[in-house]
């Protein structure tokens, strides 16, 4: 079985090979094929999981940079967290792919998309399969890739191109990071192979593997849109939706979280990176919930969301062997409610006409009933009411940060706990803007001026949205409960570790997790549910809800630390390449030319003047090696 | 034969030879005056396919004859022996058969161009070498029997020839059998080139040109001949390299019999400044035979100049070391400065083969063993870039013939994206850019002078390269950013002979450039033997 592991990757790799290079020999059917690569993987992907036991084998595929002392090979490890995230990735995935093919139906260029999307299936797989660090880097890249194509599939729309060119700038950042943390790795162990760079870590000196593991966080925040490079991931939602379900909320933007996971052996080394992770995971969930409670397109809105939910998995594998495991969890779940979420708001815009703004809608909820229904369970599992997926994956996270001893328990855990208060706000928010309350588009026109006819999704979209909606009520009990999931992935992470004592016990927090959530609700339902909802954005708020429109300055912050710089450092070599470099060049191009010009004239075309050039060539030449002899 | 102690006629008994190692040369020889034969006795309709058939085959026949020589279990041996005590006539040992082999391979392709008859009706070459052309110039329309779709088939058996000089000079093992070598491939080449069926006047006065300047380099051989053989009392490379460890005899024989042989060499190798001929000649013969000049005639004048310098003249490298690095650098500055401001394709060829040469006289004069090598590699990919960037040449055509004016390759790439791409491919070999042979020979010639204390030679090497690299870069631009002119050539669409060519041509470009090992390999199995 583990031998012939590659096919997973090889399934939609070969899907993509064909929809990309048949071009449109392949229109026809080419969105069933997109559908059944992915979904032969998760077939294999659950042939494979059945029969694995969770403990850790590597195979080598090919040796793929066999260079003197570099000899990287190709590997796949097939372990508990490896097969964790192909089941997502793959099940995820295939219910996305068969949404997809009813979202994309009037779209010219589906064929295309799919192939996209199976290169980024592919590439993903390859992420989490590979055994070392350079695969996974080649995956990392994939996934960059394929990202920037469907960010930026609506590329007649400036935003959606500015959009695509702003996360593949913004990844690029923490790429750099990661390829830094792989160099030292090269240097420091000699090795990027996962089982060597984790058995040697020990022996390298702690500020190396201080730097590696911030090194891997920078990489993980590019990805993953942390702090500070969290803003390219809320304009990613121009793309269509399903890439915004699958890419930019269930798989893609984990591989961060995955990254750390996977790295557990060299942050458990370094308490300091651990720590770094822990505080950066913390900002970005209070960040990302706040600035989310003042968005008015619904994907936006979702977008932060996730911000505000991979930072809670950040925190939780920064709490090391307290939090992988919960980490992973939060991860899977909110991989199932949050792809859902999307899949409704795809479904919701669908009905609208294209519409994103929650202001022109309103009472959708008799018109898109099943809509309304699966959206409504995402939305429960999110904001952690009791018994779904959210309530059990979320509330170990701030348990487990609660736990910790000193500042950490209560910074940790009072960030975790403000952030799902505020996630209850936004959410509530949401929920109320756009199904409930007066139907606010009865008196509006679209922007090409008709009226909107909202209407539910065909069946093709709607199942997907259901099966999801399922996984998103029970998954959390079926990981959870008796500690599945954490024993599961023991062999990879280690065991989980219940923290005894911290700053607040752990029976306490759900009361205060449900009792936060529970005022969240109650605001938004004071500012937004009993009155009506103006239609235009109102202009005259406060200096907290303006941050928090200009999404608390990230893009300002960016923009002043590295675009700056960097437009400055470009354009004073510029300078130097106009004045000194290019000066040289031409004065040097001018003397070889007018050279040449002169020397041509020696080429007369008289066969005696040849002859002269000869004679005298030779005079010299036998005179020269006389003199040489003699001289 | 040692003409010295030669003693009463009767003495001279039949010489040894080794026809296994010489069959190819025989075959190729034997095929020539076969053809010569097949001009006389047949009509006029049947000759172009019985000549094409016969020269193809015996090229053909030849490569597999040397193949099966070279897989046996072959020792590198001189043969033509006249008595069994001293050395051959002819070397047939590992550099040898590389040559000869890279001979073939060449001749064969170049070959294919001049058979070709689709892209030109007819072919490239005039149905009488005594038509004249109109106008002075000749850039003029057909005369009635120009138009004439036969053609000069006696090209046939002249390549032959050639090839078979040029395959024995690169062997011969005396200076005598050099020279006669030497005119044996150098007398059908000025026939050649004065065969164009178009340009008449020019095709005419470039086989003038080269054949005054070429009997006038041939005498220049001839005299160091002399020298040197007054110097050793022997022509054979081999005795000279004895007497040149100690003799009582004048120096100056032997440096003045040197300078004037290597004049000789040097020149039909076109380095400067014994160039003079190239751009002229190349320009004006016809584009086959123009390709098979640039190709093979640079493997034979390299092979010879090789053999020459490691056989005979190892021990006095010190001396001329320094005289030859000059003459490489004038050649690659000549090369490199006066390519800037061509604007004839073929001319600009031209000038890009004279830096060539002095890149390969780099290499040559590194007498290691990566120095032969690697020098042997070079003339390998170099043939095989530059057949097919002539073949290309040949394609892109208007109404008065090749339209060689580069002004006419603007935005070629928006017509013919294939034959754009093509040529680049051959111009970025031609340039030396890495993935292409044109990288791995010029970076195997430049490590082994450097490695032979060559340092400041191969400094101004890379300059010369980096210079040269501007025209050749110039022609990409021009194709892929230029917009085309509105009366522009068009690209004929070539028959399969062509296209062979220059597919094979472009093929070995990149493969030699991708996976150099095998050929590397090859190139570096022995020395030679004397």
């Amino acid at each position: 079985m583990i031998e012939t592991s590659w096919l997973l990757i090889a399934f939609p790799a070969f899907g993509a090979l064909v929809l990309l290079a048949g071009g449109r020999r392949t229109d026809a059917w080419g969105h069933w094929l997109g559908c059944a690569t992915v979904i032969a993987s998760f077939v294999y992907g659950l042939i494979l999981f059945l029969s694995s036991d969770g403990s850790t084998q590597d195979t080598t595929v090919f040796s793929w940079i066999p260079v003197s002392d570099l000899q990287v090979e190709f590997g796949l490890r097939i372990d508990a967290l490896s097969l964790a995230f192909v089941l997502l990735i793959t099940g995820v995935g295939s219910l996305i792919h068969i949404y997809a093919t009813g979202y994309m139906a009037d779209d010219p260029g589906r064929r295309r998309f799919f192939g996209y999307f199976n290169l980024f299936v592919a590439a993903m797989l390859i992420l989490v399969l590979g055994n070392g660090f350079v695969t996974l880097y080649l995956g990392w890249e994939g996934v960059g890739l394929a990202s920037y194509l469907l960010i930026g599939w609506y590329q007649n729309k400036p935003a959606a191109a500015t959009a695509a060119k702003k996360a593949f700038v913004m990844n690029r950042v923490g790429d750099v990071g990661l390829a830094l943390a792989i160099f030292l790795m090269w240097s420091h162990i000699g090795s990027t192979q996962y089982s060597e760079v984790f058995a040697g870590i020990g022996q390298v000196d702690q500020n190396v593997v201080l730097a590696i593991g911030l090194l891997l966080l920078l990489g993980a925040c590019g990805k993953s849109g942390q702090f500070p490079l969290q803003a390219w991931l809320p304009d990613a939602m121009e793309g269509p939706t399903p890439v915004s379900a699958l890419i930019h909320a269930a798989t893609m933007v984990t591989a961060g979280v995955y990254l750390v996971a996977r790295s557990s052996p060299i942050y458990n080394a370094n308490p300091d990176a651990q720590l770094a992770v822990a505080l950066v995971g913390a900002f970005t969930l209070l960040l990302g919930a706040i600035i989310g409670c003042a968005y008015d397109d619904i994907k936006k809105v979702l977008a932060y969301s996730t911000v505000s939910q991979i930072g809670y998995m950040m925190l939780a594998v920064g709490l090391g062997p307290f939090g992988y495991a919960l980490g992973i969890m939060h991860l899977l779940t909110h991989g199932f409610f949050k792809a859902g979420l999307f899949l409704g708001a795809g479904s919701v815009s669908h009905g609208m006409h294209g519409e994103l703004d929650i202001r022109r809608m309103g009472g959708l909820w008799r018109k898109m009933p099943i809509t309304f229904v699966t959206f409504g369970l995402g939305y429960l599992a999110l904001i952690g009411f009791p018994f779904t997926a959210g309530y059990f994956s979320k509330d170990a996270i701030i348990a487990a940060a609660f736990g910790q001893e000193g500042w950490r328990g209560w910074v940790f855990g009072g960030a975790a706990l403000l952030g799902a208060g505020i996630t209850a706000f936004y959410m509530t928010r949401l929920v109320l803007m756009t199904f409930f309350g007066k139907a606010r588009w009865q008196e509006l026109k679209t922007a090409d001026g008709k009226e909107y006819h909202p209407h539910e999704s065909p069946p093709v979209m709607t199942v997907p949205m259901i099966l999801l909606a399922v996984g998103s009520v029970g998954a959390g009990a079926f990981l959870a409960l008796g500690d599945t999931l954490a024993e599961w992935l023991t062999p990879s992470v280690g065991a989980l570790q219940e923290s005894h004592g911290g700053v607040i016990g752990h029976s306490l927090v759900p009361f205060l997790v449900v009792g936060i959530s529970a005022v969240g609700v109650l605001l938004a339902w004071l500012f937004v549910g009993r009155k009506d909802v103006p239609v235009e954005r109102p202009q005259q708020v406060s200096a907290v809800v303006r941050a928090a429109r200009a999404d608390l300055y990230g893009n300002a912050l960016n923009e002043a630390l590295f675009a700056r710089p960097g437009i400055w450092l470009s354009r004073a070599l510029v300078f130097v390449d106009n004045r000194g470099v290019d000066g040289l060049v031409n004065g040097l191009a001018a003397l070889l030319g007018g050279s040449s010009g002169r020397l041509r004239r020696l080429q007369t075309g008289f066969v005696r003047s040849y002859a002269l050039t000869m004679l005298i060539g030779g005079f010299a030449l036998v005179g020269a090696l006389l003199m040489v002899r003699f001289g | 034969m040692d003409l010295a102690q030669g003693g009463p006629a009767t003495a001279l008994g039949v010489p040894s030879i080794d026809v296994a190692a010489v069959l190819p040369l025989l075959i190729v020889f034997t095929a020539g005056a076969v053809g010569v034969l097949l001009e006389a006795v047949l009509p006029r309709n049947q000759r172009w396919p019985a000549q094409v058939a016969l020269s193809l085959t015996s090229v053909v026949g030849a490569g597999v004859a040397l193949a099966v020589y070279v897989t046996g279990d072959f020792e590198s041996t001189t043969t033509f022996r006249a008595e069994e005590a001293s050395s051959g006539a002819l070397a047939v040992d590992t550099p040898a058969l590389f040559l000869w082999g890279t001979l073939l391979v060449l001749g064969l392709l170049a070959l294919l161009l001049i058979a070709d008859r689709s892209v030109e009706p007819g072919g490239a070459f005039v149905s009488k070498a005594a038509l004249r052309g109109g106008a002075a110039g000749g850039t003029d329309t057909l005369t009635k029997e120009q138009t004439f779709t036969g053609m000069q088939t006696e090209v046939f058996p002249l390549t032959l020839f050639a090839l078979g000089g040029m395959m024995t000079f690169c062997a011969a093992n005396d200076l005598l059998t050099m020279f006669i070598a030497l005119e044996v491939l150098s007398l059908p080449l000025y026939l050649m080139c004065g065969l164009a069926r178009r340009r008449r006047l020019i095709s005419q006065e470039a086989a003038v040109k080269y054949f005054l300047l070429g009997a006038f380099a041939s005498a220049f051989f001839l005299y160091g001949l002399g020298l040197l053989y007054g110097y050793a009392g022997s022509v054979k490379l081999a005795d000279i390299a004895v007497a040149a460890q100690g003799t009582d005899r004048s120096d100056t024989l032997l440096f003045a019999g040197l300078g004037l042989l290597a004049i000789g060499l040097l020149f039909k190798g076109s380095v400067g400044p014994f160039h003079t001929w190239t751009p002229d000649v190349y320009q004006g013969a016809p584009t086959p035979v123009t390709a098979f000049m640039a190709a093979c005639t640079k493997v034979a004048a390299f092979g010879g100049l090789l053999r020459v310098l490691t056989v005979s003249f190892e021990s006095t490298s010190w001396e001329w070391r320094s005289v030859l690095s000059v003459v490489a650098v004038v050649s690659m500055a000549i090369g490199a400065i006066l390519g800037l401001t061509q604007r004839d394709v073929k001319r600009m060829i031209a000038y890009s083969s004279i830096a060539h040469a002095g890149f390969l006289v780099v290499g040559a004069m590194a007498l290691t063993e990566d120095g032969l090598s690697a020098t042997l590699f070079y003339l390998l990919a170099y043939g095989f870039t530059t057949l097919a960037a002539f073949g290309v040449v040949s394609l892109v055509r208007d109404s008065s013939g090749e339209a060689t004016d580069l002004s006419a390759w603007a935005g070629l790439a928006k017509r013919s994206p294939l034959v754009a791409a093509t040529f680049t491919v051959l111009l970025l070999a031609l340039a030396g850019i890495p993935l292409t042979s044109g990288f791995v020979g010029k970076f195997a010639v430049f490590e082994a002078a450097l490695s032979d204390g060559m340092a400041p030679l191969v400094v101004i090497a890379l300059v010369a390269s980096a210079i040269a690299a501007f025209y050749y870069l110039r022609v990409v631009v021009l194709m892929y950013f230029s917009e085309p002119a509105p009366d522009g050539p068009a690209v004929t669409v070539p028959g399969v002979f062509t296209t062979t060519a220059i597919a094979v041509g472009t093929i070995a470009t990149l493969v030699l450039g991708i996976v150099p090992t095998f050929a590397l390999d090859w190139a570096s199995a022995g020395g030679f033997v004397f």
